[in-house]
């Protein structure tokens, strides 16, 4: 357990009287894919923003690679090597692809404040967005403004643009959703592979994918865990089973 | 369609051609035109990195011009009256020369840029355009009340500034100068618009979460704009005050900040030579129309209308045929 990449723990947040994480404890272990499901309005995205920094909990610790993070905020998390995609894409919809992945290279080189020197002339940071780009099938549209792409062409680029840190853990917020079943089917192949890079902690509704891709699974219900383990023991869970995946599951 | 890039040049080209017929004409006035035309566009560029590349919708860009004018207005006025500043007790003598000058206009900018910068950009949208107009406004009243010079009424500079090798009181020299400036800003937009750091900033325009996702800060990224932005035009107001002889109060007010954001709107948002374009027409405007009518303003609205409702890319975005700010 000292190993995880990622963990979370005693994690607490409360809007008023709302408690959307309460007493959350979780961890991401390297080569696993651990997913969160929940039914709506289960905390799941206010989990996230915690975890990738957006959000400050009430109480609890975030820690990257053994590191305490839980004061840092979403851009230093990222330079620590944590890359996640949004549940709605945010894309720089004006700039073409290339240059959305082209920015996740700047942003991966830690050198932002260079202004001279055309960035799409920097060989180092050309071939750092082609490679991403190219890893998700995307080569053929990196001069297409990113407005122009069709939505699961947009989904793939945001897995790109994290790719393009090389991070240490994935945090990725329902990359199937709004795609088509062989869009879906591609994706979920993409990330059987993906983890064995880099761990992802995996929010998704598509419950195919979530149960092709997890190894572990955590049941977000009112802001808490109510269980955590493998995928046949989730779905052999009673208490599972009442709260959210229904009695026909 | 026409290519970004030749309209600039085509504009450049005219802005070269159109001064030098009026010398061999010899009707200097229509040198003043271009010139005032040059230095406007110069402090247009500068709002532009804040707004066209930034998205920051600054309503007190005239605080940076004032700063410049009243940087070349008080340097100037020691130096024709052979008397000495006083700052926190230590006495320096004024200065006639337009480098030193201009120093002082962008670095006092700047550092002005800086703080503005830190205390608004906590704030967006509506809050950020208020609290930059805040900022304007605090310089004008300080200004019209600042009766060691001039207050309300000004401060009038009797000689042109020099520079070394130039004679500026030639109209064919100053604006050759004040051309020169406002090619070097264009330069230095074009090679920051490609830099990772454009490239970041613009980024964190359209969509600040994806920056910090990759470890950019929107507010460093955006505090560096609004920096070289205010330095950029606070450099025109040390020209433009150098162009009138004068330096007053107005230079400082909200419908100075606000017609820059005309300027940068006409000639398209975020377009390298938006305010190149959108000065022009307006100084044109302010001549031609200005002098048949005092109502001018009514066809400069009725443009800033009919662009702001179909054609979003200004000017430039209709020649090219292209919306968006792309190069």
């Amino acid at each position: 357990m000292s190993d995880a990449i990622l963990r979370v723990s005693g994690l607490h947040k409360a809007f008023g009287a709302v408690r959307a994480t309460e007493d959350v404890s979780l961890d991401l272990r390297p080569g696993e894919i651990h997913a969160i499901i929940g039914p709506n309005g289960a905390g799941k995205s206010t989990l996230i923003a915690q975890i990738c920094g957006t959000l400050r909990p009430d109480a609890g610790q975030v820690l990257l690679t053994g590191r305490d993070v839980t004061g840092l905020g979403a851009p230093q998390r990222a330079a620590l090597g944590l890359g996640r995609t949004f549940q709605v894409s945010q894309l720089a919809m004006e700039d073409s692809a290339f240059e959305n992945v082209l920015l996740g290279a700047v942003g991966a080189s830690g050198r932002p404040w260079r202004v001279w020197g055309a960035a799409a002339r920097d060989a180092g940071l050309v071939a750092r967005a082609e490679a991403a780009l190219a890893r998700v099938g995307l080569s053929d549209v990196a001069a297409m403004r990113t407005s122009a792409l069709s939505h699961g062409q947009r989904r793939l680029l945001e897995v790109a643009v994290a790719l393009t840190l090389d991070p240490r853990a994935f945090v990725m917020d329902e990359p199937m959703a709004g795609l088509g079943a062989e869009g879906s089917a591609r994706l979920t192949a993409f990330l059987a592979e993906l983890k064995r890079e880099a761990p992802i902690l995996l929010v998704e509704h598509d419950m195919d994918a979530v149960f092709a891709l997890a190894d572990r699974i955590s049941v977000l219900v009112y802001g808490r865990v109510i269980a955590t383990g493998t995928v046949a023991e989730i779905r052999a869970s009673a208490a599972v089973r009442d709260a959210y995946l229904g009695h026909d599951a | 369609m026409i290519e970004e890039r030749w309209i600039g040049w085509a504009m450049l080209a005219g802005l070269v051609a159109l001064p030098l017929w009026a010398m061999a004409a010899g009707e200097p006035f229509t040198i003043t035109l271009v010139t005032r035309a040059v230095i406007l566009a110069l402090a247009a560029a500068g709002l532009n990195i804040a707004l066209g590349i930034g998205g920051l919708v600054s309503l007190g860009h005239a605080v940076f011009f004032g700063i410049g004018g009243y940087a070349m207005g008080i340097l100037a006025h020691h130096a024709q009256s052979y008397t000495a500043m006083n700052l926190i007790g230590l006495e320096v003598p004024g200065t006639k020369l337009m480098p030193v000058i201009w120093l002082v206009a962008v670095t006092v900018s700047a550092v002005v840029a800086w703080v503005i910068g830190k205390l608004t950009l906590r704030t967006s949208g509506v809050y950020f355009i208020m609290a930059t107009l805040a900022f304007g406004q605090m310089f004008y009243y300080f200004a019209i009340s600042w009766s060691a010079y001039g207050g309300e009424d000004g401060l009038p500079i009797y000689v042109r500034n020099s520079f070394p090798g130039l004679n500026t009181l030639v109209p064919i020299q100053f604006f050759a100068l004040c051309l020169a400036l406002l090619c070097a800003a264009l330069f230095i937009t074009a090679r920051l618009r490609a830099a990772p750091f454009g490239l970041a900033l613009n980024a964190a325009r359209q969509s600040p979460e994806r920056a910090r996702a990759v470890g950019l800060d929107p507010a460093r990224l955006r505090l560096a704009a609004f920096v070289l932005s205010g330095a950029i035009t606070g450099l025109a107001g040390a020209l433009f005050a150098d162009l009138n002889r004068f330096v007053s109060p107005t230079m400082f007010s909200w419908q100075l900040s606000g017609e820059l954001i005309v300027l940068v709107i006409i000639g398209g948002v975020g377009r390298l030579y938006g305010p190149v374009v959108g000065a022009c027409l307006f100084v044109a405007l302010e001549h031609w129309l200005g002098g048949l009518t005092d109502y001018w303003h009514v066809a400069l609205g009725a443009i800033l209308l009919g662009i702001v409702l179909f054609a979003r890319g200004g000017l430039i975005g209709l020649l090219t045929g292209k919306e968006g700010a792309h190069v």
